[in-house]
């Protein structure tokens, strides 16, 4: 069954139209993510699907049921805050049952669920703390706790780990992904790190300029992007774009080829000039000059290579993309 | 290590400096008070002394609660001051966050109005403020102060609030949304805490020129029931004698409830600062 579908969803502020006819689905239990580059409007359509921001035109359904009319809590989600949004002049406790609160539960069902979100979360020695005294990654677990409270259909997550550490940020990512293994409820992530989206989703929607560009598993975006944008997008380092000229005279096209997918060999066909090279142990990135174009090779395990030392590079065809000019894949 | 805290000299002189300021801002009130327990003689004679069994008296004070009806007037003055400020800071608020949480046509124009009244003192229309309350029958009534006091009181509060209540998160309201708050519990019980500080700044500001003010209660409220106690206390101050024991008292009684409100504001404001509650 589909947890939420939008249909034709536009939503402009004044002139500008920020999202351009948005259709999608959403599956009971499925974990969907949204990238796309700042500005794109993640932010805006999570907003729109939440209730807090109204559609210019379009129809936002949750579990089968329009809910165009219906106010933010009684849509039966729960969004976690990029900000945390944690009201401040309220402990832990109170800042996790606030909704229940509203929502008129009994003492006991809000006891319940407060004991079982923070043991899941590990909350349990900081309900009394105000969120002034808390760590970020703490802050974070409580944004959270206040979410799972309230046992939605649908969570919703605005870059919730772009405040952390990067250690912090792995872990929370690893307690994300095991919480909509316990909690089986679908969940919506906005993000603008592609390595979040890759490990976390079942389905990776990606957003440019309002429009969305593909929808489709990790896999098949990286194996099979659609256009120029997505495969410049879904990878790191990013997707090498070159004139196709360069291997074939007279071809218009663009040509493609992930880093991973370049390799240093005699007979390679293009010939470069290393400009510098990042060791990180495990792999080697050489950054190098071809022509008026810089491209990134990426080769594993640890290799020697000068800064300025000639290179001969190769690629195989079947790991290569081609775009036309206007972005659209070719081939 | 050096830090600011532990650095010895500038924390001396840092002290020493607000010691002194705090000496200069106290003595006048200090030289009311002991004065206020002196006879007339004692006061101008040696008007820095403290009281000693000599010139030690309590006949100002007698004067005041014998003469006149100081009790009503402290109590008109207790309420003129206290209801102007509730409404001040009610009105004002909501103002406030309408003109910083809602996008409306006319919603800087209206600002911009709202803030008229900083730059134009009240009292340039006291002509007109009187004709209309001789006009609607409330004159000689505390309700004439109080209405003229909130109108006096709303473009500063107006002002200063909703500078601060644009710090407030969207972030936060919309918690508050998905929550099950209403507007007016977002209202209620997300921004007014958060703002607290600027309430108490707000109410700071206010109170003293309302408890002060002799003008208004002068023109607008001078029957003997309304009086409020800064007119009140003018009758020890004649033309040609003034009845410094039954002055000094009076002042002197007259600054404890001001002190009391701000302590209890001060407190606000300083809880605010402390805990950067506006986040
Ligand atoms: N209230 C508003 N009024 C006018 N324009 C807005 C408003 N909110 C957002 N926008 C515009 O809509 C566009 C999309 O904003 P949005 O916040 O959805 O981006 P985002 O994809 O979440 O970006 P980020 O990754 O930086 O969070 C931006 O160009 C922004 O300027
Ligand atoms: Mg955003």
């Amino acid at each position: 069954m589909t947890a939420l579908s939008l249909k034709g969803l536009n939503k402009s502020f004044g002139k500008v139209q920020v999202l351009k006819d948005i259709n999608l689905d959403v599956d009971d239990g499925e974990f969907v993510v949204f990238v796309g580059p700042s500005g794109c409007g993640k932010s805006t359509l999570l907003r729109v699907i939440a209730g807090l921001e109204e559609a210019s035109s379009g129809d936002v359904l949750i579990g089968a049921e329009n809910v165009n009319a219906t106010p933010p809590s009684k849509r039966g989600i729960a969004m976690v805050f990029q900000s945390y949004a944690l009201y401040p002049h309220l402990n832990v406790r109170n800042n996790m049952t606030l909704a229940l609160k509203q929502e008129k539960q009994t003492k006991a069902v809000i006891e319940q669920r407060v004991a079982k979100a923070t043991q899941m979360l590990d909350l349990q020695d900081y309900l009394e703390r105000f969120p002034s005294e808390l760590s970020g990654g703490q802050r974070q677990r409580v944004a959270i706790g206040r979410a799972i409270v309230r046992e939605p259909k649908l969570f919703l997550f605005d870059e919730p780990l772009s405040n952390l550490d990067a250690a912090l940020r792995m872990n929370t990512r690893v307690e994300i992904a095991n919480l909509h293994r316990a909690l089986d409820a679908s969940m919506i992530y906005v993000t603008h790190d592609q390595t979040e989206a890759m490990t976390l989703a079942d389905k990776i929607v990606v957003l440019n300029e309002g429009r969305v560009e593909q929808v489709g598993s990790p896999m098949q975006l990286y194996n099979n992007p659609s256009n120029r944008f997505v495969a410049g997008f879904i990878g790191a380092p990013s997707m090498n774009f070159l004139p196709a000229d360069l291997i074939h005279k007279g071809d218009t096209r663009t040509l493609g080829i992930r880093p991973e997918d370049l390799f240093l060999s005699d007979d390679g066909v293009l010939s470069a000039t290393a400009l510098h090279v990042e060791a990180l142990g495990a792999d080697t990135n050489i950054i190098a000059q071809l022509g008026e174009h810089q491209i990134t090779i990426r080769l594993f395990g640890q290799h020697s290579v000068a800064d300025g030392e000639s290179l001969k590079i190769g690629f195989t065809d079947e790991k290569s993309f081609y775009f036309d000019s206007n972005g659209s894949r070719v081939h | 290590m050096r830090t600011a805290r532990t650095h010895f000299p500038s924390a001396v002189a840092m002290h020493g400096a607000l010691l002194l300021y705090m000496l200069i801002a106290l003595f006048p009130i200090f030289v009311i008070l002991i004065n206020s327990f002196k006879k007339r003689k004692s006061i101008f004679r040696e008007p820095l002394a403290l009281p000693n069994s000599d010139s030690f008296s309590l006949i100002g004070y007698k004067t005041v609660m014998e003469q006149g009806d100081f009790f009503l007037y402290f109590q008109n003055s207790m309420i003129v001051t206290v209801v102007s400020l509730f409404f001040i800071l009610l009105f004002g608020a909501m103002a406030a966050y309408a003109l910083s949480e809602y996008r409306f046509r006319g919603n800087l124009l209206m600002g911009l109005y709202l803030a008229l009244g900083i730059m134009i003192p009240i009292r340039i229309g006291t002509v007109a403020i009187l004709e209309m309350m001789v006009a609607t029958g409330l004159v000689n009534t505390l309700w004439a102060l109080i209405l003229v006091y909130i109108a006096q009181g709303l473009p500063l509060a107006v002002f200063i609030l909703s500078e601060f209540m644009r710090q407030v998160s969207d972030d936060l309201k919309n918690a508050g949304r998905m929550d099950g708050l209403s507007e007016y519990q977002i209202f209620f019980r997300l921004v007014l805490p958060l703002v607290r500080p600027a309430m108490a700044t707000v109410a700071v500001f206010n109170m003293i020129p309302i408890w002060n003010d002799l003008w208004f209660p002068l023109i607008l409220a001078p029957g003997e029931e309304v009086k409020t106690l800064t007119l009140g206390s003018q009758v020890f101050i004649g033309q040609y004698v003034t009845n410094w024991n039954a002055v000094l008292s009076a002042l002197s009684m007259a600054v404890i409830p001001v002190l009391i409100l701000y302590v209890i504001f001060s407190r606000q404001l300083i809880r605010g600062i402390t805990s950067g509650a506006v986040k």
